[in-house]
């Protein structure tokens, strides 16, 4: 039955080239050599130097700092989203709603940054906020785009639900506000830490947005690499990227495998009902 | 479902919240944008001039369509939409040839491949696009790895010139964009009725010609959706074409951020993001619809 297939070919070679380059991107940042070129045998040297590169481990935490704070905006907006797109039928303007939460997920980065900046240009001479550029306007930016990430993640865990559970609870007199916190929320609860962590990485890689809307001394990492990587390939960077690489895969792996477990219980937990619903326990 | 609507007191804060930092940081800005196109160039912070004046308790407003002649004169523009309309068409393409595949074999495997499989292809999506092209600065370049094993192995005398040329920006944008066509497939092949094909079997259809008659048509939402996710980013692109691309390579996202951040030209820069977003609201509205049909599909 299982004969070698064309498609099955293409996966295999789909993969190699998708995860070819990284290897050799982490394999070369190994290398002694200061030339990136040849090979000049094995050494730690750029990753010790990195803890000496101040600029770097500045723009570092700068980054993680906004990568948290934007993780848990987009997670409290992005659920309040999904929660509206898949429990509220109808309120005025719901069709732009539903195309304001997805439209960021495709938009080019290029025109989202240059909006949001021209806005706080504007706010800043109507209102006087934002009178600086920085850590805060980027936050904002960050946590407007992830949050479309987070809407589309949980809502469609939020319409698999479901329904009559959250309905008998209210039957039974449940506050609607106790209902969402005691019932949906835990229920929804693993697809709240895939879209947080998926924000985490997604506002730790932006270059774009954060290029636009920051201001003077506040540099994130990508920024950092990028204008160092414009003039071509740096042993440094390599060590820096393959730490990068290293955390986001480290950050995938804890998100599917959450979701996986979650699902599996699941499964279990239904499997029980429709077992017990078959045989039902004798002597009740 | 009525229920849950008419006990909602909070509703109103519910629905708020979000809409209205929606409106305020997406919508919003947009509307600025379109105002900003049409004003001019100053040397001011911020530099461009004001179109809506008060002049005697009355409302001026000298707006103009300059930007939007300037950009239709000048052939760098003009060039510079073409050149990253053609890559984004070509990208795509490619992405389709290799991501079908990909996906149709993904569809067809065990659902304990499946899961390992969808998360290969997930997990870069996540990484930062500037490392993963970056990753490509060391490959292609004139004395990086392709060329040193290509001489090595005695196959070419010089180096192929890859790197800042067009080819480098195909690799890029294949590369980068890949995982968002295989996935939307994916979800689309896996959820087709395996007896269909069977039935056709069964009728003395070739596999090629059931696949090309059957599969194919039925995947047709899968293809819309995967085409338009890699399409529409990839028109206004701007790491790929900036670090693997040469001086040749023109494209829109390049050419903004240039205006923007070198010239400081802003209402020019505004025009430029006017325009492009006016190419992408039909690609984005059917990517849209799209969505919708997929989702009322499911339910």
């Amino acid at each position: 039955m299982r004969r070698p297939s064309f498609s099955g070919f293409m996966l295999w070679a789909g993969l190699l080239f998708i995860y070819l380059p990284m290897v050799i991107l982490v394999v070369y940042s190994f290398n002694d050599s200061r030339l990136v070129t040849v090979w000049g045998g094995w050494s730690v040297r750029w990753y010790a130097g990195l803890l000496d590169n101040r600029q770097l481990m500045g723009a570092l935490g700068r980054s993680l700092q906004v990568a948290l704070c934007s993780a848990v905006a987009a997670v409290v907006l992005g659920t309040l989203a999904a929660f509206v797109l898949t429990r509220i039928p109808r309120f005025r303007g719901r069709t732009l709603f539903g195309g304001l939460v997805t439209a960021p997920l495709v938009m080019p980065e290029v025109i989202t940054g240059l909006s949001l900046l021209l806005l706080f240009v504007a706010m800043a001479q109507l209102i006087g906020w934002p009178a600086e550029r920085g850590l805060t306007t980027i936050w904002i930016a960050h946590t407007t785009f992830c949050t479309a990430y987070v809407a589309v993640i949980v809502s469609a865990r939020l319409r698999e639900l479901d329904l009559s559970i959250e309905e008998a609870a209210m039957d039974l007199g449940a506050r609607p506000w106790k209902v969402f916190l005691l019932i949906t929320l835990p229920m929804v609860a693993p697809s709240l830490g895939a879209g947080g962590m998926l924000s985490f990485a997604l506002s730790l890689d932006d270059l774009v947005l954060a290029s636009f809307v920051s201001g003077p001394g506040a540099t994130t990492l990508p920024m950092e690499i990028f204008s160092a990587v414009r003039l071509g390939v740096k042993p440094d960077i390599n060590a820096v990227a393959s730490l990068i690489l290293l955390a986001v895969s480290l950050f995938t792996f804890l998100a599917w495998f959450f979701m996986r477990r979650s699902e599996a219980r699941r499964r279990r937990a239904l499997q029980q009902v429709h077992e017990a619903e078959q045989h039902p326990p004798a002597g009740r | 479902m009525k229920r849950l609507r008419h006990l909602f007191p909070g509703r109103q804060l519910v629905v708020g919240i979000p809409f209205v930092w929606l409106l305020l940081f997406f919508l919003l800005p947009f509307a600025i944008v379109l105002k900003i196109s049409f004003s001019e160039a100053a040397l001011a912070i911020p530099p461009y001039t004001e179109i809506f004046t008060y002049v005697d308790q009355q409302l001026k407003i000298l707006a103009n369509l300059n930007n939007y002649l300037f950009l239709g004169q000048d052939e760098l523009y003009l060039s510079a939409y073409l050149g990253s309309l053609r890559i984004a068409t070509v990208g795509t393409l490619f992405c389709l040839l290799i991501g079908y595949p990909m996906a149709y074999a993904i569809a067809r495997a065990s659902k304990e491949m499946q899961t390992v499989c969808l998360l290969l292809i997930m997990m870069p999506t996540w990484t930062a696009i500037l490392i993963r092209v970056y990753a490509w600065m060391g490959i292609l370049g004139n004395n990086g790895l392709l060329n040193s094993v290509l001489q090595g192995l005695g196959l070419i005398d010089e180096p192929l010139h890859i790197l800042n040329t067009d080819l480098a920006v195909y690799i890029g944008v294949v590369y980068a964009y890949l995982p968002f066509m295989v996935l939307p497939l994916y979800a689309n092949l896996v959820k087709h009725d395996p007896s269909l094909l069977e039935a056709a079997a069964d009728l003395g259809a070739h596999p090629l010609a059931s696949f090309w008659r059957i599969t194919v048509p039925l995947s047709r939402n899968g293809i819309v959706a995967g085409c338009m996710l890699v399409f529409i980013p990839v028109v206004g692109e701007f790491v790929i074409p900036e670090l693997l691309g040469g001086p040749e390579t023109l494209m829109i996202g390049k050419v903004l951020w240039q205006e923007f951040f070198n010239n400081r030209d802003w209402p020019v820069a505004a025009a430029l993001a006017v325009v492009m977003l006016a190419i992408l609201l039909v690609p984005i509205i059917l990517l849209n619809r799209n969505q919708a049909k997929e989702l009322e599909g499911r339910l």
